[in-house]
């Protein structure tokens, strides 16, 4: 009769203990984040790992995204004859919305199930512990850097992103619709504001970052330590990663974008 | 060492290209046109109706963009708007007695506030009013009184009702 | 300074509701090798752990060096593991890391050593494990024996006072066996404190000073290989000549059935 309440419950704790071992993880994380100018070497090898082997998918997704926003927003536009403002379209979507969505989306998905699988097997293989048993803080020497790296890569890869996108747009819209080139740069530029718009999406991509990065770092660090542990750690980390993102965006949006 | 170089020449590259991805989106997309800080002056304008009206909408003279909205605002003792221009530092010398009007972008565009400049030989400084203002135009109410004035055979003016609608001196474009 | 090296006193641990240790007393003499020996699942590692600091005992304690590492801070903690070396079962190197750059790995983190100095005191230790022309292998590349070698040379490198091995025996044929032997017994010659934790017997019992044997949560036979493999005890004829019934059921009885 109680046993499903029970079990509620049980499952409620559990879930509450994993939030505040999380929520520790990301204290040590930023108190262990001088490592990142101690030892700057560390944070670079990391950048590599993420973010050069991440910038690929992000130019290419880019270009797509921006290309189907061009078409899209021509198909539209034109029922009013306003595909003038496509480029204000096409660049302010993927400012304020696309760009740091997209590419948090894509980061999680390359470089988040990276971390997630690399710090797990770390775990299973006891090099975690070994590293302890060392006197090494694995989570200042091998933590705290790729969880910097994070930080820094994503803004830039969402950057990347957005501009190949506006490219993209530029693309399908002047070359390909005959949209005036003028037009197109002059709308856009006349409509978007950097400090709102980029600004925006820059603190965007800055949140998403350590959202991404935090959550990746903990599903390996806190995972099972066998084969099935961490490939189940990894699958959760994509899905709670996406999930994060995109919750957090509508949170972002309502504060940031909300016109009275 | 050859690859630890590798790594660091490609983490180099990507840092550059990230960086010029922002400075591309700082220029070439958002033209880097509203930047100015603390550059600039800031004048205010009362109007009867600000409909439409939102803050960062373009302050154009002659067409030309010369500064932006920062804020709509309401005025309790005179129950009118009041909106905070920031006229960009390149333009100090507008005329005193210029006004200015809430115009649309097209029919369904959006708002934004066009100056017109006066004649006056001093210029407006910081924490001036506009005195001349010219309201929004309340798609509603033009349809009202066009309709009216259609009823009524055309050339007879509805009295104005007060704050309500444009100002008489502004005329009514679809009252021909 | 007291001849122990380690002093176990008492030692109760509950893990996940079920009590593994119920009362151990064990004492490591300073400079010998001494085995802690029992059937998987007694909880040797565990009491690895325990020395280790990385778990905290339920009840009674645990003494490295007079220190209970437990209740040490995380600073002198870790001052009292730079003194003591842990050598995992798989080794536990870094995987994308040399040999080398996992041998040099203790250096780095806790040295400032010029670059020359470092590569010939990381060689040096290698060529100790006979590995030096391993260097530049990656440690997917080696196999389970020379993985926990470059573990050994890793261990040696910031120059311990105690080793601490976890079943270095496992899985390794006679050849890489006898190295494996051979490389503990040595340290132990260099004057080292060692434990090993192991089931394997007769590996064991070639090259410990002292062996304890641990079963049901506390120790139940201790003494030199000789007079152990001579004892009259059940439970330790059991363990030491492999009898497939005995104190030890064959049956597994769970919970259920007690």
């Amino acid at each position: 009769m109680l046993e499903p309440l029970a079990a509620i419950g049980r499952r409620t704790l559990t879930w509450l203990a994993r939030l505040g071992r999380a929520a520790l993880l990301l204290v040590a994380l930023l108190r262990e984040a001088s490592i990142g100018w101690q030892r700057p070497r560390l944070v670079v090898e990391q950048l590599h790992a993420e973010g050069v082997h991440s910038l690929l998918i992000i130019i290419v997704a880019g270009l797509f995204v921006g290309m189907v926003l061009g078409l899209q927003g021509y198909n539209t536009l034109v029922h009013y004859g306003a595909t003038g403002s496509l480029g204000w379209v096409v660049a302010q979507a993927l400012l304020r919305e696309l760009g740091p969505v997209v590419a948090a989306l894509l980061f999680a998905g390359r470089a988040g199930s990276a971390l997630t699988a690399e710090v797990g097997l770390m775990k299973s293989g006891e090099q975690l512990a070994a590293l302890e048993m060392m006197a090494v803080d694995p989570i200042r020497r091998l933590l705290a850097p790729r969880f910097l790296a994070g930080l820094i890569a994503l803004p830039l890869l969402t950057a990347i992103f957005s501009l190949c996108g506006v490219l993209g747009g530029w693309w399908v819209g002047v070359g390909l619709l005959g949209v005036d080139d003028g037009t197109f740069w002059g709308q856009m530029q006349a409509q978007v504001a950097l400090g709102y718009d980029l600004g925006n999406s820059v603190l965007k991509s800055l949140v998403f970052a350590l959202l991404v990065s935090w959550i990746a770092l903990f599903e390996g660090y806190d995972c099972t330590p066998t084969p099935y542990g961490v490939g189940r750690a990894t699958t959760r980390s994509v899905v709670h990663a996406s999930l994060a993102v995109l919750g957090v965006d509508f949170l972002l949006t309502a504060l940031m974008f909300t016109e009275v | 060492m050859d690859k630890s170089r590798g790594i660091e020449v490609a983490v180099g590259l990507f840092v550059l290209l990230g960086v010029l991805a922002l400075l591309g989106l700082a220029f070439q997309v958002s033209g880097l046109a509203d930047w100015r800080p603390g550059g600039g002056y800031e004048v205010v304008a009362r109007f009867a109706d600000s409909s439409g009206l939102k803050p960062r909408a373009p302050v154009t003279l002659a067409g030309v963009r010369i500064g932006e909205v920062t804020a709509v605002e309401y005025d309790a003792e005179r129950f009118q708007a009041l909106a905070r221009l920031r006229i960009d530092g390149r333009f100090r010398e507008l005329p005193r007695d210029s006004s200015a009007s809430i115009v649309s972008a097209g029919l369904l565009g959006e708002k934004y506030i066009a100056l017109q400049a006066g004649g006056a030989y001093d210029y407006l400084k910081a924490g001036d009013e506009i005195q001349l203002t010219q309201s929004s135009l309340v798609l509603e109410q033009l349809i009202g009184k066009f309709l009216f004035n259609a009823g009524s055979g055309g050339g007879n003016r509805p009295p104005n009702r007060g704050n309500v609608g444009p100002p008489p001196e502004a005329g009514d474009p679809f009252a021909q | 300074m007291t001849p122990f090296h380690i002093e176990v006193r008492d030692l109760h641990f509950t893990q996940a509701g079920l009590p593994l240790f119920r009362g151990v007393d064990l004492s490591v003499r300073r400079g010998e090798l001494t085995a802690i020996m029992g059937p998987s699942g007694v909880g040797k590692s565990t009491l690895l752990q325990l020395i280790g600091g990385a778990l905290a005992p339920t009840r009674g304690e645990v003494l490295v060096d007079g220190q209970a590492p437990s209740r040490l801070g995380r600073r002198a903690l870790f001052a009292l593991r730079r003194r003591m070396g842990m050598l995992f079962q798989s080794g536990a190197l870094l995987t994308d890391l040399t040999v080398f750059e996992n041998v040099a790995f203790p250096l780095r983190e806790h040295t400032e050593l010029p670059e020359g100095v470092l590569r010939s005191k990381v060689l040096d230790q290698l060529a100790a494990v006979g590995l030096e022309q391993a260097a530049g292998l990656y440690p997917a590349q080696l196999s389970g024996g020379m993985a926990r070698r470059v573990a050994l040379a890793r261990a040696l490198v910031l120059e311990p006072e105690l080793l601490l091995f976890d079943e270095p025996f496992t899985g390794q044929d006679p050849i890489s066996l006898g190295v494996l032997q051979r490389l503990i017994r040595a340290q132990r010659e260099r004057g080292l404190t060692c434990v090993v934790v192991s089931h394997d017997v007769a590996e064991t019992a070639a090259i410990a000073d002292t062996i304890y044997l641990l079963g049901e949560g506390r120790v139940v036979a201790q003494g030199a290989p000789e007079s152990l493999l001579a004892s009259a005890d059940p439970w330790a004829r059991q363990f030491l000549s492999g009898e497939a019934d005995g104190p030890v059921p064959f049956h597994y009885r769970g919970a259920g059935h007690a």
